[in-house]
């Protein structure tokens, strides 16, 4: 029997509780009544504004510039007025300056130019991609251009794309599977291009069999060179270790990256906004955003202009049906919980969730039970580390590989006795670090 | 709109469901075949005595809990003390045993070293040592199981095969083994076993060991009994294969290869299966070996926690004259549990030798 690729090492299965919001096609968000556009919606140095209040801007235009190498620029959603610019607090808790805009009445189309990405060279690309402010729009938000200019001392010799969705009730980047295939399967073309990789592999769950099929349908249709990989169901599919490990067999060691063994990652939604942003000259200022969980009364696949405030996406979709225990930005596994509906969209965000909560379990002392060791994708040993971290002994954790720690939850998931690994683990870094 | 209260919190913001106590009270429903069997072959005398331990093991929980900063009385875990001590008793012994034994358990293995989760040894099996050997002789007369009584109403019915064989053994006798020498003391079999026995060829004092028809603690005579507790926690994933099957195969194959030699059979002279369905080792194995407080953290740790659980079993039941020699092995390996936890870690993901290699010519 043929066995279906998947990631050998850890790993858990959640409700996968895309129910609410899989068969809802992307709807468009009615233009809101003022947009908070931030400038730090990147991994990396926050953009500097180039507007100031009462300055008008236009649609697409660059409203933000990168300050570093780790940056990218932010550009204007809407035509309008700066109304003001103000500290706002994200989702992720990170503080920054943003430029509070009122929309004009009359809006310019998005469509301002149309290139034959062919015709470009690998350099001409990239600086394109840059350009438009692209980023990783699976959660973690990295600069695009960053990650597809490789160094002249490596080889990449296949580009993977993302199209997992391992965290449970999101679907965002299913419908623009299911909606927007060529032009995913197109950006991913650019992508390779880019980084003169010669293989092109997507990497999708098995939970998505009717985007497979569609994926697929489409390649051939077009005669594109790319394979379509199912894997099996299992969370965290989707980080770029686990996923290189379920399509190529590769495990990138600890502190590499995945150009380290001769590949890179993206997201599927990148892929459309690289696309976009080559072709159509479209910056990034707008995404889907799956709006989903108990406590939503609509739950819709929503394409809305970074910027807008999640109490708009709420009303959009309905408002809540009962009252929810949390707000969450991105998956339920690694997404932030906050608690401000003034809270805006921003590039990485790629749900919001109304969860009703669960039942509260009281926390015990750890049994040394071992499911946070068998469930660990990356090999560490959490109740060890939260021990160590919780005595203060911050080097002896980071001895043992806490910042190999990506977060993905596994460990606190199974936790019988209910201790909260992740946030300790988190704790441990940060306090780690500054020692 | 209202804005609802919403909770902020650290993620995963969700949780398989599981918790301490469930794990408590599945590993208990998971003893009550054994224990079913236990009340049909000794009466409702060795019901009292469970009752008993578990009622001193939760009233010791009790008021410990009342002078600590948690109450865990109804997490289930002094519930499963007292089963497992109830279990691990003869039925003929007196009832303050049983209570000294779950209340050693708990008061002084469990919390002394500060409750759940931070003793070092399997409070089950300190409480029962501990009585072993404060009250040997109690502790060790044992009642012939109603089954067996059934064939031959005699005091013999009521010693236990291994503890007979022992005797045996150490008083000189060579050339036999264990089913021989049982044979020679005239211990019984059930016309049940005999049949079988006649049917497919095993020795039907191996098949009454393995049904529980056989002298012992209440909860340990049932392999069949144990075996079934022990795939229902496998099952609801309460345990993993590792422990119980690398403990018995390591004591199988220890056995099988060496446990001859004391009787003078040779290498290989020993027996595979029997040494399974003897004594505590179905209980030991299966429910006191993978206790996961004492047990090691990592599957790797626990093979070989399980590996040293099976060498000691072999080398106290066939080279010591002690009795209790699955008890005194977990203990044993209770104690090694901090050391190999310390040495042994899980591979770290990425850490393959050809990986190491292939990131090493990329680069270059």
């Amino acid at each position: 029997m043929h066995k279906v690729p998947t990631f050998s090492k850890g790993g858990v299965h959640p409700d996968d509780m895309k129910v609410f919001s899989r068969l809802q096609p992307i709807e468009r968000i009615p233009m809101p009544g003022e947009l908070v556009v931030a400038l730090s919606q990147h991994l990396g140095s926050p953009a500097k504004a180039l507007k100031a209040k009462g300055d008008t801007v236009v649609k697409g235009e660059k409203i933000g510039e990168a300050s570093g190498f780790i940056s990218a620029d932010v550009h204007a959603p809407v035509s309008g007025v700066v109304k003001e610019i103000r500290k706002v607090t994200l989702a992720n808790s990170i503080v920054c300056d943003a430029l509070v805009i009122t929309p004009d009445e009359e809006q310019p189309a998005d469509v301002v130019e149309s290139v034959d990405w062919t015709t470009l060279s690998e350099s001409e690309l990239v600086a394109k991609i840059k350009a438009m402010g692209i980023v990783g729009m699976g959660g973690a938000t990295f600069p695009a251009h960053v990650k597809l200019t490789i160094p002249r001392d490596k080889k990449i010799d296949a580009f993977v794309v993302n199209g997992v969705e391992c965290e449970p009730y999101l679907t965002a980047d299913y419908r623009v599977m299911m909606e927007r295939a060529d032009e995913a399967l197109q950006g991913a073309l650019i992508c390779a291009k880019a980084t003169r990789a010669p293989r092109v592999i997507i990497g999708v769950e098995l939970n998505k069999k009717d985007a497979i099929e569609h994926l697929k349908a489409v390649v051939e249709e077009k005669g594109y060179p790319i394979e379509i990989v199912g894997l099996k169901v299992k969370y965290p599919q989707g980080d770029e270790k686990q996923l290189l490990k379920a399509t190529l067999n590769r495990e990138i060691p600890s502190g590499k990256l995945p150009l380290d063994v001769g590949a890179v990652v993206a997201n599927i939604g990148s892929c459309v906004a690289i696309y976009e942003a080559v072709t159509s000259g479209k910056p990034l200022y707008e995404r889907v955003v799956s709006v989903t969980g108990e406590c939503i009364a609509n739950p819709k696949n929503v394409l809305a202009p970074v910027g807008t405030k999640v109490s708009d996406l709420l009303a959009f979709c309905g408002g809540f049906s009962s009252e929810p225990e949390k707000l969450v930005s991105g998956g339920p596994m690694m997404g932030f919980s906050f608690f401000d509906t003034e809270t805006p969209l921003t590039k990485g965000f790629s749900g919001l969730l109304a969860l009703k909560g669960e039942q509260k379990v009281r926390t015990t002392a750890c049994l040394n039970c071992g499911r946070c060791v068998a469930a660990c994708p990356i090999g560490l040993v959490p109740a060890l580390l939260y021990r160590q971290i919780d005595n203060g002994e911050y080097a002896v954790a980071m001895a043992n590989s806490l910042m190999d720690c990506k977060e993905c939850g596994c460990c606190a998931y199974v936790c019988p006795a209910h201790i909260p690994l992740v946030h300790g683990l988190k704790t441990g870094k940060k306090l780690g670090r500054k020692k | 709109m209202n804005t609802p209260v919403l909770t902020v919190s650290s993620s995963p913001h969700l949780h398989e469901k599981s918790s301490t106590s469930s794990i408590m009270y599945q590993v208990s429903i998971a003893l009550l075949p054994a224990l079913a069997w236990g009340i049909y072959a000794f009466g409702l005398r060795a019901l009292l005595v469970v009752l008993v331990s578990i009622a001193a093991s939760m009233l010791s929980e009790y008021l410990l809990g009342r002078f600590s900063d948690e109450f865990t009385l109804w997490d289930g875990s002094a519930l499963l003390t007292g089963l497992l001590i109830g279990l691990n008793m003869s039925s003929s012994v007196p009832l303050f045993i049983p209570a000294v034994a779950s209340a050693f358990a708990i008061i002084v293995a469990k919390w002394t070293f500060g409750g759940l989760g931070a003793n070092w040894a399997n409070p089950a099996l300190a409480g029962r040592i501990f009585v072993f050997f404060s009250f040997t002789t109690p502790m060790s007369t044992f009642v012939a199981p109603r089954t067996l009584a059934r064939v031959m109403p005699d005091a013999i019915a009521s010693a236990t095969p291994l503890g007979l064989v022992k005797t045996a053994v150490s008083g000189g006798s060579v050339g036999l083994d264990a089913n021989a020498l049982l044979a020679q003391t005239g211990y019984p079999a059930t016309n049940l076993a005999q049949s079988i026995a006649a049917a497919t060829g095993f020795n039907a004092y191996t098949i009454d060991s393995f049904l529980g028809n056989v002298g012992g603690c209440i909860g340990e005579v049932s392999a069949l009994a144990l075996l079934i507790g022990g795939i229902y926690l496998l099952v609801r994933k309460i345990i993993t294969w590792h422990i119980p099957v690398v403990y018995m195969a390591s004591l199988s194959i220890l056995s099988w290869l060496f446990g001859g030699l004391p009787s003078g059979l040779g290498l290989f002279g020993g027996s595979f299966f029997p040494p399974l369905f003897s004594g505590g080792l179905m209980l030991g194995a299966i429910f006191m070996a993978t206790d996961y407080v004492t047990s090691p953290i990592t599957r790797k740790g626990q093979v070989i926690y399980a590996m040293g659980c099976g060498f000691f079993t072999f080398l106290f039941r066939y080279f010591s004259g002690m009795p209790e020699a699955v008890s005194v092995s977990i203990l044993l390996m209770n104690v090694i549990t901090p050391t190999i936890d310390r040495f042994i870690e899980p591979r770290k993901f990425g850490d393959t030798r050809e990986q190491r290699k292939l990131a090493k010519e990329r680069t270059v």
